[in-house]
Formats: C-alpha cells, structure tokens, sequence
C-alpha cells in the first residue's frame, strides 16, 4: 500500500506531468506565471482544490451515480454536469470560509481562488479519479501527485520567465512565443522521467 | 474592430469575425488545452474542432434564448449547466458513432465543458445579443477554432509522424517525433505566434500589456465592444 501511494504520487507528479504531458490546465500556466510569488501562490491554490474536489467528488460519485449507489441506477454519465457544478459551489464554498476563518491564507490565495474553478486540471483529475481508480486512498495519493506537480511546474516556469527578462529576445519571440519556446524545453526535461522504471 | 461600433451586427458578420477577425487560437490565444493536447493528428483535430463547434452553437443559442429571464446574478451557474448538458449529449453522440475518436480524445471530450471559448463566447456575446447572431457567432469561433487546430495539428503530423491526414508521404528515416510528443505542441504554437508578431498581425500576444489575468469567466478585455443590444 505504502509503495503504491508513492508510486502514484511521482508517477503523477514527473513521469506523466500534468501540464508538460497531459496539457491541463495551460492557461492557468501561462497566465499566472510572471512572477515566482504568484506562480506560489496559484501552485498552492491549485494543490487545495484539487485535493477537496477529489474527495468529495470521489464521494459523490460512489454514493448517487454509480450503480451501488443510493438510486440503484448508473447515473456515471452525470459525472460531467455534477463535478463542474460541484467544483463550482466548492470554489465559492472555500473562499467564504477562508475568508471568514483563515484570513492570512485568503489574503494569500484570494484572487487565485476563482480562476481556479475554469482550470480543467481539476475536472480532469476529479473525472480521471472517479473513473480509473477504486480505491480511495491511490486516488488521493494521484490527486496531490497530479497537483504537485503542476505546482513544481508553473513555480519553474515562473523562475526562468524572471531570469529571462534581463535577457536580449529576437524581436518576434518577445511575449507568449519565448513562454511557449520555455514550456516546450521544460516539456523535453520531463520526458526524461519517462524512463524511470518505478513500481 | 472600431468602426464594427457603428456596424449593424449581422449573422454573417459574426461567422467572418468569429474566423478570421477574432479567430480564438491564433488571435485570442484562447482555449488552448485542447489545442494542445489533440492535435497529435489532423483526424482528432477535426473531431475536436467539430465537437466544441455543436457545443458552442447549441449553448449560443440556448443562452442567447433564455437571456431575457436569467436572473444576472445567477447567470453563471446557468451557463455551466446549459453547456456540461450539450457536452453530455456530444459525448453520447461520439461514443454511439464515433468510437475510435471517443478512444483517442478520450477525458478531452468531458473537458469540453472548461473550454475558456464556451463560456468567453456565452459571457461575452450570447448573454447580450439575439439568437441569430448568437448561433452566427457561435458557428464563427467553432470554425475558428477548428481551423486553429487543424494548422497545428497538420504541422505536427507531416512534421511528427510524416502524413497528411493519416497518408503517409515521408520516409521513415526523416520524421521528428519529438512533434508528436508533447514538447512539440509547446514548439508549433509558439513558432505560429512568433510568425505572427512577426507580420505584425493583431494578436493577443502583440499587445505589451494586455492585462489578462486569465480569468475568462469574468473577461473584460477579450469583450467585444461593439456587442450591443440589435435593435435597439
């Protein structure tokens, strides 16, 4: 179990990397990453959401759309329309409560909270969670792997952006293509891990 | 885009500024997760480009339709519901008649419903303007859209994996398949932007500071400004 949790953890977070392989989340990526304090601050956002919206869409989905559920019925093809509109209500729900009970870590988050709620990397692991995996505890494990590693990603993106404005760009590069030129080294580094043979 | 201001909005109209004028990938660098992710080859670009296009319309104008009873407040939740259904039915339609592009697009089917065009295009225009002109619009962007990723994805494929559209036309030996692996995505969008600012062409990513802050859902720079009531 110990070994599996581990497993899913690095496999999601390098081997299959959420932004640089699987392409959630890409706005939120190079939207937010001017800045490495930002880039903290929307990495650890997305680590809270993605990990809330996991559980009680895990929840969700075993107790009123699967089959054993309470209806008796295969509801699973509600899963689109209830986990968006789940992840929605959660977003808002998170930022009422922070900001009437953790003032410091609303004050932190705060304008991150609602741009998360159109990142598809919390639908995609939600889906992906409540589809391929039975157990709990792995899901969970793949959940903060999947946003770990979207963290370590947009937090790297953020330091090379800061070292690369001191930097003399071709003209035409300047902007969103020099990003991209980034994303896309980035993107070759991370096809390294795909050779690590683990589990 | 200013003199549009004064311009009556008209169904063709949209269609041509959804395409050309506004097209969403190349000049509003938005929805860019499937632009990335599906346009390993040009088939699963036009699955995708096809698919988002019925969405869009059929939300367009169930938006634009309803506009007059939702209450504003409330409006998003709406939104999100109206458009997850449209890509419920989508997914059903794919996976009845389409299954091996069900089996390629795969999870990107569902995400459909956080694709930044469906809610900027039901934020921005459908909200606000009647329903021929909505579904022209929506026809629009979903074609821009398509066509978006159908440049990529024809880059990639000749490059990546030497065909066109699945036909094969260079040799073995002389493939980049780092194209059809992700960093190639990365590598395309950013030498087409580049290509771009180059030729000086309107884009999102020409202007300095476009203050962006990547929120679609409460966009006010992508906004259309001449989005005014028809009519009135």
């Amino acid at each position: 179990m110990g070994v599996e949790i581990i497993v899913a953890i690095i496999s999601a977070a390098l081997i299959s990397n959420v932004v640089l392989s699987r392409f959630l989340g890409i706005c939120a990526f190079l939207g937010v990453s001017n800045k490495v304090d930002t880039a903290k601050g929307m990495g650890v956002a997305v680590i809270f959401v993605i990990l809330m919206a996991t559980a009680v869409t895990y929840v969700i989905n075993r107790v009123f759309l699967e089959a054993t559920g309470v209806f008796k019925r295969d509801l699973t093809y509600l899963q689109t329309i209830a986990f968006i509109l789940v992840i929605a209500a959660l977003v808002q729900f998170l930022e009422m409560f922070l900001k009437k009970f953790i003032p410091s870590l609303y004050k932190a988050l705060g304008i991150y909270l609602p741009l998360i709620t159109t990142n598809c990397a919390v639908l995609g692991v939600a889906l992906t969670v409540a589809q391929d995996y039975s157990n709990f505890v792995i899901g969970m494990a793949y959940a903060l792997g999947t946003s770990g590693g979207f963290c370590i990603s947009i937090i790297l993106l953020a330091s090379i952006r800061e070292k690369l404005e001191n930097n003399d760009i071709p003209e035409s590069f300047k902007g969103k293509p020099i990003v991209l030129v980034m994303a896309c080294l980035m993107a070759i580094a991370f096809t390294g891990f795909s050779n690590l043979n683990i589990g | 885009m200013e003199e549009n201001k004064t311009k009556k909005l008209t169904f063709f109209g949209c269609i041509f500024n959804g395409i050309i004028t506004e097209n969403p990938i190349l000049i509003l660098m938005i929805g860019m997760c499937p632009t990335l992710a599906v346009t390993t080859s040009v088939s699963n670009a036009i699955g995708m480009g096809l698919s988002t296009t019925a969405v869009l319309v059929a939300s367009n104008a169930l938006i634009s339709l309803v506009r007059k009873i939702t209450p504003d407040r409330v409006r998003i939740p709406i939104y999100i519901v109206i458009v997850a259904s449209f890509v419920t039915l989508i997914e059903f339609i794919i996976k009845a008649y389409f299954p091996s592009l069900y089996e390629s697009l795969g999870i990107y089917i569902p995400l459909i419903v956080v694709n930044c065009i469906i809610f900027g295009r039901a934020e921005a225009f459908a909200g606000k303007n009647n329903v021929i002109n909505s579904i022209g619009d929506g026809i629009g962007m979903g074609l821009g859209f398509t066509l978006g990723i159908i440049v990529i994805s024809a880059i990639r494929e000749l490059i990546g994996s030497g065909a066109v559209y699945g036909f094969s036309v260079i040799p073995e030996n002389y493939r980049a398949a780092l194209f059809v692996l992700p960093p190639g995505a990365f590598l395309v969008l950013s030498f087409l932007t580049a290509i771009q600012n180059k030729l000086r062409l309107p884009s999102a990513t020409n202007k300095k500071e476009s203050g962006c802050n990547n929120d679609c859902l409460h966009c006010t720079i992508h906004k259309k400004p001449e989005t005014v009531e028809e009519g009135k």
